[in-house]
């Protein structure tokens, strides 16, 4: 099972990211479960989400402490102590940043991916929500999915021209992710 | 869980807010009130949806706060409609005297209760609270661990409130944030089957309706012995729901190849010296900590509750009986009593559980994440009890400092 956990804003789609990812994850007969964890819902208030992906069924109900993935999809946080707490040796970080320059450390950080993800969805649905591109970057990254099941699973949360446009952002995401190798 | 070769199904990555709002659909209801309140918002959002675009053929009526959305649902029930409603926390507590009344008219509304703290602190936080301080209204509770219990257990509602011999209010549980918000793979049954399901309760006598211009009241007036006479109809209503949901459970497991064991699902019970007694999301974590432990050798179970009202003892002293230790998890309080309501509750059968030593933990309050630390913790301290060890007989499991502030 690899546990995931995302970091945000309100507003920026943290939520939906880890939705997508768990749907996607289901089409390829695996197993996803993703949840958030706020009060009240305000928009620009930070957001933690989970997501446990896994062969078996996830039964786990429980925040994740001891992350094997990090997504940050608010570059403010990618330095932030609670971004890093807990994450496991051999960690990997995926961050939307419009920096490409490798700016973050921690020992057990192996592998970082950096996507210009608000500049890729400005581009293609004129708003700087990166939920779906950093989808794309997630799946490249881990390793864990191919694009197609994600690119599937957006037809449950768009359609018509914004799913279109969506599923570009995805697809651009994964392509454009910068890899490296710590 | 017992998943038999799937049927005719569709499995969706949903919440289990979602699951709740699909089930109700699927139940085909022909009245619907609906208020927002968080963590159940989602469900009526997505009744709203399914009713505006013609998905939902009901009567759905915007109420201006909780106390109507449950009178609402209450007359339409008692007119011999099938209603839904859907709340949480404050807005449980808002509609109290409506909870009442519509138990005291044995209307056979389904309500989804998201749970969550109660006001006293206020908290936008999840918790069974909300629950428990409506555990004596005369409904019958149900609590779901995951998000296609939610959607099965809002099925099996509607079958055993509007069973002719049952007429009970029934309550749908599940915690809110981790399991409202909870993303996770659903089997959502075909409308066929759902309604072959629920059409037993067409060849059934028609219950008593209020009719316009009818000679009848419901719910108006007992005194004295008539008072005694309709208490104890429904105290016996309530006893006959436990075998009726067991039989429910088998007839669900039949159509849509699910069963959980009826009132209590037992996990890994069958040799073990230590048994957690939980409900709700938290057994999901229960059950990966026991598979942690077993493979270390240690023998411990899970008895999870499905039903909390009417509280299923002989179920649970069957399950329970000639076990060594027993803790029992509480997501609330019992004030003016030391452990947990439900440990409280399962304290009154002590003398039956064959020598079982019982001890109560506190967690899961106010958000408090049930961690899978905590639930080794749980067994621990179980397993202890179980060995012949002193351990504390209340223990908050997040909350150390109740230990050294005394008093318990």
């Amino acid at each position: 099972m690899s546990e995931v956990r995302f970091h945000g804003r309100g507003g920026q789609g943290v939520v939906t990211t880890s939705k997508i990812l768990a749907n996607a994850f289901a089409r390829t007969g695996q197993f996803g479960a993703s949840f958030p964890m706020f009060g009240f819902e305000r928009r620009g208030a930070p957001v933690t989400a989970f997501g446990r992906f896994s062969d078996k069924p996830v039964r786990e109900k429980t925040q994740i402490y001891n992350p094997d993935i990090i997504v940050v999809l608010d570059p403010s946080q990618r330095n932030s102590a609670a971004v890093f707490l807990g994450l496991l040796p051999g960690g990997m970080m995926l961050l939307n940043d419009s920096d490409n320059t490798i700016n973050v450390s921690h020992d057990n950080l192996r592998k970082l991916g950096i996507i210009n993800a608000n500049k890729i969805a400005q581009e293609e649905i004129g708003l700087s929500i990166p939920n779906t591109v950093v989808v794309g970057a997630f799946a490249r990254m881990s390793g864990l999915l191919d694009i197609e099941p994600c690119c599937e699973a957006l037809q449950d949360y768009f359609s018509g021209k914004k799913l279109a446009a969506n599923i570009v952002c995805a697809r651009r995401g994964f392509e454009e992710v910068e890899l490296f190798d710590l | 869980m017992i998943t038999k070769a799937q049927k005719k199904s569709q499995i969706k990555v949903i919440t289990g807010n979602a699951a709740a709002a699909i089930a109700a659909k699927l139940a085909r209801p022909d009245v619907v009130a609906a208020y927002p309140i968080t963590p159940q918002t989602e469900i009526i959002e997505q009744i709203s949806q399914f009713h505006a675009n013609g998905e939902m053929d009901c009567e759905l009526i915007t109420v201006e706060g909780e106390n109507s959305a449950m009178n609402a649902v209450m007359a339409a029930s008692l007119a011999g409609g099938r209603v839904f409603t859907a709340t949480s926390s404050w807005g449980l507590v808002f509609m109290y005297d409506a909870i009442l009344a519509a138990a005291g008219a044995r209307a056979p509304i389904v309500m989804v209760n998201v749970n969550r703290e109660t006001p006293g602190i206020i908290a936008v936080s999840s918790g069974q609270q909300d629950m428990i301080s409506t555990r004596d209204a005369g409904w019958i509770f149900l609590i779901a661990e995951d998000c296609q219990e939610v959607l099965d257990l809002v099925l099996q509602a509607y079958r055993l409130a509007e069973d002719y011999d049952i007429q009970v209010p029934v309550m749908v549980h599940y915690d809110g944030f981790y399991l409202s918000y909870l993303s996770e793979g659903v089997d959502v049954p075909f409308q066929e089957d759902v309604d072959q399901f629920l059409s037993v309760l067409k060849t059934q006598p028609e219950r008593t309706k209020l009719v316009p211009g009818g000679k009848l009241g419901c719910g108006s007036h007992g005194i004295l012995l008539g008072y005694l006479e309709l208490r104890h109809k429904h105290v016996s209503a309530m006893e006959r729901a436990k075998a009726k949901f067991e039989q429910i459970d088998k007839e669900y497991e039949e159509i849509f190849g699910r069963s959980y064991g009826g009132l209590v699902e037992e996990y890994r019970m069958d040799d073990a010296d230590a048994v957690l007694v939980g409900s709700g999301s938290m057994c999901g974590t229960i059950k990966a900590v026991i598979d942690e432990k077993r493979a270390a050798g240690v023998k411990v179970g899970l008895l999870k509750l499905r039903m909390y009202r009417p509280f299923p003892s002989e179920a649970m002293i069957k399950a329970l009986k000639g076990k060594k230790a027993i803790g029992v998890v509480d997501r609330s309080l019992c004030f003016g009593f030391k452990g947990g309501p439900i440990y409280t509750e399962l304290k009154a059968f002590e003398t039956k559980l064959g020598g079982s030593k019982m001890i109560s933990f506190i967690d899961g309050i106010a958000n408090t994440d049930i961690t899978k630390i905590n639930v080794a913790t749980m067994i621990d301290t179980t397993c202890d009890l179980a060995a012949g060890k002193d351990v504390r007989e209340v223990t908050w499991v997040s909350y150390p400092e109740a230990q050294e502030e005394g008093g318990l």
